[in-house]
């Protein structure tokens, strides 16, 4: 770091360009992100806190946040045990396709969720590859609760993975390698020793997922089937509402996801204060010592 | 080579394979042998016929129109949050990050009341004959609001990290302000910008959630491609949703491999310097 022995001033800190690039970036901000917020309680409760209550009370909407929850519940872990189990493997050993491996790993961040959806309707669908054996079994996957949970877990895949893999592969391998060379088991090395070092890392990335798994429309709206009452997720039942022209009650259904999506970003800020957080992409695939994070 | 002697590969390798085998690839692999079962002559009736070719054409489009706003948005917003410092600047910080916590549907009912022509921003944009809701314009705005964060995240870093003396230098030697962000800053902000670009343009093809509530989904003229493919579902003509899904799996495939690339020259780029 340089000292600051004087305060000369930088690119871009005259008052004019200053003022122009803040007073227009707040003004588009507050158009297309904090508006959006606004709008969203102002419509929930439009029609009074009664309508509002009614509509969450109303059994279709807590069956809705039931289904969400329960999808969140199974989801949430596996995909953290996947993230955790993949992260171990990826970077406490050097082994051939590892760079594949990483890449296959990311895919569903940058693929259409309908396309996610599609993709499933062809595996366990009646049209599918496993379709007519489950229906002879009378095994239902889709337009259940297991289509809806798998469909989620595809869309999050990497959300606890892409964490993890950058920041124990910048802490390297010595710690691991001391303990179990001085007789620990492989459960407790990772228990006592890699667990510790990433936890906020691990708690940001399953913030994120459950985010994404609670909020999940595309991919889950194929998979679902939209059964009012039996299959809709919230954000499934949220859409079911405002096109029955029921506007107030899809914005009161909604105001519980934007609280979420709030509740996320405040946990999302306290992690990255404890050094959780990405650092841009391309550190991920060097080796370099881990860079100071945003702070 | 230093032999490894952590134990737990064979465990955490075979999870790792299994479920992504079971939770990735199947479901993809399943979707290519559905769409290769067709043939190519009646593959390609599907995936050229004038519906389809609107589509791509709507949806690339809008994608185009929403990322080079976020370029420029993204890029400032990124640049008022490192180099200035005024009150709000860490709420607005956090803030950034919305598009990513707030689910698709909810973000696309919130755009579409804002921008219908009795909504808060519709009514003021009336009277000069912009329409927003239901035009190919709402679907370039849920785009630019889905895909905001992407620039802002990548850029953000690297411009924290910029070296206070490379400016310097160029002042000393009498570079103006904007000669000094074309000529010094610039470019070493465009990797970063690439790589914030190709992620914000692979999220706008593959939008859904946000778009389909203010599109108005008119064939033709609203209606996107991954809505197209939705639409096929729904009336149980399971090949053409087949072909359709492919044509966005094989661009998706196509963006992966070009970020990927992008990331690559960017690397050796500064590995260089």
């Amino acid at each position: 770091m340089i000292p600051t022995r004087r305060k000369l001033p930088r690119v871009g800190d005259g008052p004019i360009i200053r003022r122009v690039l803040i007073g227009t970036t707040l003004f588009f901000g507050a158009i297309l992100v904090l508006a959006p917020l606004i709008v969203i309680a102002v419509e929930a409760f439009g029609q009074g806190v009664k309508a509002y209550a009614a509509t969450i009370a109303h059994p279709d909407t807590r069956h809705a946040i039931f289904m969400t929850v329960a999808t969140a519940l199974i989801a949430v872990p596996v995909n953290t045990a996947f993230g955790l189990a993949a992260a171990w493997a990826i970077t406490k050993f050097d082994f051939w396709g590892r760079r594949a491996l990483l890449v296959v790993i990311e895919i569903p961040f940058s693929i259409s969720p309908i396309v996610a959806g599609v993709a499933y309707l062809f595996v366990y669908g009646l049209q599918g590859l496993f379709g007519p054996m489950l229906e002879a079994a009378d095994i239902k996957i889709l337009f259940a609760l297991p289509g809806i949970v798998l469909a989620s877990m595809f869309v999050t895949a990497p959300f606890v993975a892409r964490e993890l893999i950058p920041l124990m592969q910048a802490q390297g391998r010595d710690l691991e390698e001391a303990a179990t060379s001085l007789g620990a088991s492989g459960w407790r090395t990772f228990f006592s020793v890699t667990l510790p070092n990433v936890k906020w890392a691990l708690l940001y990335g399953v913030v994120l997922c459950n985010a994404r798994v609670m909020g999940e429309f595309g991919a889950v709206s194929v998979v679902s089937g939209n059964i009012r009452g039996q299959t809709n997720t919230l954000p499934l039942h949220i859409e079911l509402l405002y096109h029955d022209y029921q506007a107030a009650g899809a914005f009161a259904a909604a105001s519980i996801l934007a609280t979420l999506a709030v509740v996320t970003i405040i946990a999302k800020v306290a992690l990255e204060r404890r050094g959780a957080g990405r650092r841009p992409a391309l550190a991920a695939a060097t080796n370099e010592p881990k860079a100071g994070n945003r702070p | 080579m230093k032999r490894n002697v952590l134990p737990g590969l064979p465990l955490s390798l075979g999870i790792t394979l299994f479920y992504v085998a079971l939770i990735v690839v199947l479901p993809l692999a399943a979707l290519v042998v559905k769409a290769a079962s067709l043939g190519p002559a009646e593959y390609w009736a599907i995936v050229s016929s004038p519906r389809a070719v609107a589509s791509y054409r709507v949806t690339v489009l809008s994608a185009l129109v929403a990322t080079a706003f976020n370029l420029v948005f993204g890029l400032a917003l990124a640049w008022v949050l490192v180099r200035y410092r005024f009150p709000g600047r860490r709420i607005i910080d956090a803030i950034v990050d919305l598009p990513f916590a707030l689910p698709t549907a909810v973000a696309g009912i919130a755009l579409t009341t804002l921008f219908a022509s009795n909504g808060w921003f519709g009514a003021l944009l009336a009277p000069f004959g912009i329409k927003v809701a239901y035009t190919p314009l709402g679907i370039m705005v849920a785009m630019c609001f889905t895909s905001l964060p992407f620039i802002v995240r990548t850029v953000q870093p690297v411009l924290e990290d910029l070296d206070p003396a490379l400016e310097e230098a160029a002042q000393s030697l009498g570079g103006s302000d904007s000669a000094i962000f074309v000529r010094v800053i610039l470019p070493l902000l465009i990797p970063a910008l690439l790589a914030g670009l190709s992620l914000s343009f692979a999220r706008s093809l593959g939008e859904f959630g946000a778009i389909i509530f203010i599109a108005g989904n008119q064939p033709m003229e609203t209606e996107i491609t991954a809505l197209l493919a939705f639409i096929r579902l729904e009336e149980y003509d399971y090949q053409a949703a087949a072909a359709i899904a492919s044509v966005l799996l094989i661009t998706a495939f196509l963006m992966l491999a070009a970020t990927n690339l992008l990331q690559a020259r960017a690397l050796r780029y500064t590995a260089r310097s």
